[in-house]
């Protein structure tokens, strides 16, 4: 049996090497270029000049944080009817809330646009009724409104998957101990959902805090990120010191902040991502 | 349900369906415009069919989607079988790693690929394209199969392998005929997934395809932007659409079969779930 084991081991030994040469190497190059001048030489300036970039770290935070919030208050409702609501009906409800999960993101966040423009549907809406026009496209609001659009089933799915494993004998035992709705949301649903806030902040978060789509659709040239920092540098300047470098502080404070929000909760940060 | 219930389900769902319907809504409008509804036609489909550039970067991506879920699913197996086996600090390290491009944003992930294959190319004197984006989208799919493989493999029994070879099964047609069966559905769940995320994915081919020509849907329909979308990206979303939503029925009369041809088969994957 060792012999097996042994062997059986040795089946990993491929993806061994395509992760050390395709997740390895590359992040060791971004800290390479991140601590080095274009002529090879070390330096430490990359990171120290990301200081004029403050701003568009804390904006890009700060949105994030914003979208993230608002997909947790409209997430965590809708999750719990879910996985209240009976089982063929679910199923249907599942359906349409990941059918937009496989549509083109791009294409959303275009539609989106096309719905918030000076001249877009919701102005003409507005223009019968004898309202706006309204300024809405290129505002910090409008990239809120595509993070939480674009992410929000992200947010919506982690919270159903742990809300539908919770016993409903033990909501019936608050029931009759008498505990009134608010006392068993507080100590027993919230609680046992925290696994599914913790992974679906994760999923919404990262990809508000580094996108640089939303904001070039919905934020014009006037909301500028860390996404659209790392992008022009890299695309546009073929700058990969300076793009290296912003790379690597959002990584870290990524990182950083994942592992505080971890030590909330036990589980394994992969079983509950799928 | 309660009526708020149902008011607040209701709402939620207008949110993400509105710019959709719409979207698709204007697909079928006979001028240009995407906010002013002149007349139905079906123009835009028809154009959408005779536009190669389109059509070439759908193929590309198909093709991209397939090798490279087949690639992970094989590679990411074999790895989640050999990973189970190791002892308990190594196979720590490889899954943290292995985390990482789920944990890293998409930008990270592709720009720091993009260092690599740059300095990989100037190397070996080739520019960047296809085989540069089939390679990265091999490295981001793996990890997601071999999430849904691994959770198989620890539910699997031990003992049903122990048993088959006990009864004179060599190590091969154990792995076949018992291992194989029971970990199949999360090797089907972690293509699928691979297949999905790798037909969508944006960010990461976006860095890593280079300049020779070759495209993508999704960085074909980023860079179009820049002149402003024709139409004929809303009957193509809308042809997704529809092609999405056939599928997902599909596969919940399938499901629902299954669950009526085998109750109790049903009811525990459902709890093991």
């Amino acid at each position: 049996m060792i012999g097996l084991r042994n062997k059986t081991k040795l089946t990993s030994a491929p993806y061994i090497v395509w992760m050390a040469a395709f997740i390895i190497v590359p992040l060791a190059m971004i800290i390479f270029f991140a601590f080095t001048r274009e002529d090879g030489t070390p330096t430490i300036d990359n990171i120290i000049g990301i200081g004029r970039w403050l701003r568009v770290f804390w904006n890009s935070f700060c949105l994030a944080f914003l979208s993230t919030a608002i997909c947790l208050v409209i997430a965590y409702p809708m999750a719990y009817a879910l996985s209240r609501s009976k089982v063929k009906k679910q199923r249907t409800l599942l359906v349409l809330i990941t059918l937009p999960m496989w549509m083109s993101f791009l294409l959303k966040t275009y539609a989106l646009m096309t719905l918030l423009e000076d001249t877009g549907i919701i102005n003409n809406l507005l223009r019968m009724i004898g309202l706006g026009p309204y300024h809405m496209i290129n505002t910090s609001g409008a990239v809120v409104f595509g993070m939480v659009y674009d992410f929000l089933p992200f947010m919506i799915l982690p919270l159903y998957t742990v809300m539908i494993k919770i016993d409903h004998s033990l909501l019936e035992a608050a029931d009759d101990l008498g505990a009134n709705n608010r006392k068993t949301l507080m100590k027993i649903v919230l609680p046992l959902s925290l696994p599914g806030i913790i992974s679906g902040i994760t999923m919404v978060f990262v990809p508000s805090v580094s996108s640089f789509v939303i904001s070039r659709f919905l934020g014009g040239s006037k909301i500028e990120l860390i996404g659209d920092l790392i992008e022009y540098n890299f695309i546009q300047k073929h700058n990969p010191h300076i793009g290296s470098a912003l790379s690597l502080i959002l990584m870290i404070v990524i990182l950083i902040l994942m592992g505080i929000m971890n030590t909330f909760d036990d589980e394994e940060i992969g079983e509950m991502l799928i | 349900m309660t009526r708020t219930k149902k008011t607040y389900t209701f709402l939620v769902f207008a949110f993400l369906y509105a710019p959709i319907v719409v979207f698709i809504f204007y697909s079928f409008n006979q001028s240009k415009s995407r906010s002013n509804f002149t007349g139905f036609s079906l123009r835009w489909y028809i154009e959408l069919m005779q536009n190669d550039r389109i059509i070439s970067a759908l193929q590309n991506t198909l093709v991209v989607a397939v090798l490279s879920a087949l690639a992970a699913t094989l590679l990411g197996t074999a790895a989640s079988l050999g990973i189970t086996a190791l002892k308990k600090a190594p196979r720590a390290l490889i899954m943290n790693i292995t985390y990482l491009p789920i944990l890293n944003p998409e930008i990270v992930t592709g720009i720091s690929l993009m260092l690599l294959f740059v300095a990989a190319g100037t190397f070996l004197g080739i520019s960047l394209g296809f085989w540069s984006v089939l390679i990265a989208h091999i490295t981001f799919n793996i990890p997601y199969v071999i999430l849904n493989v691994m959770p198989k493999i620890r539910q699997t029994d031990k003992n049903i392998i122990d048993a088959a070879m006990d009864l004179g099964c060599s190590a091969p047609q154990a792995f076949f005929k018992v291992m194989l069966p029971e970990i199949t559905p999360g090797i089907a769940s972690g293509a699928l997934m691979a297949f999905t995320l790798s037909f969508d994915n944006f960010v990461i081919s976006y860095f890593t395809l280079g300049s020779d020509g070759f495209t993508t849907l999704p960085v074909n329909i980023y860079t179009s932007t820049r002149r402003g979308l024709s139409l004929e990206y809303n009957a193509l979303f809308a042809i997704l659409f529809v092609t999405v939503l056939i599928f997902l029925i599909l596969m919940g009369i399938a499901d629902n079969k299954a669950a009526s041809k085998n109750p109790n088969s049903a009811k525990q994957i459902r709890l093991r779930n």
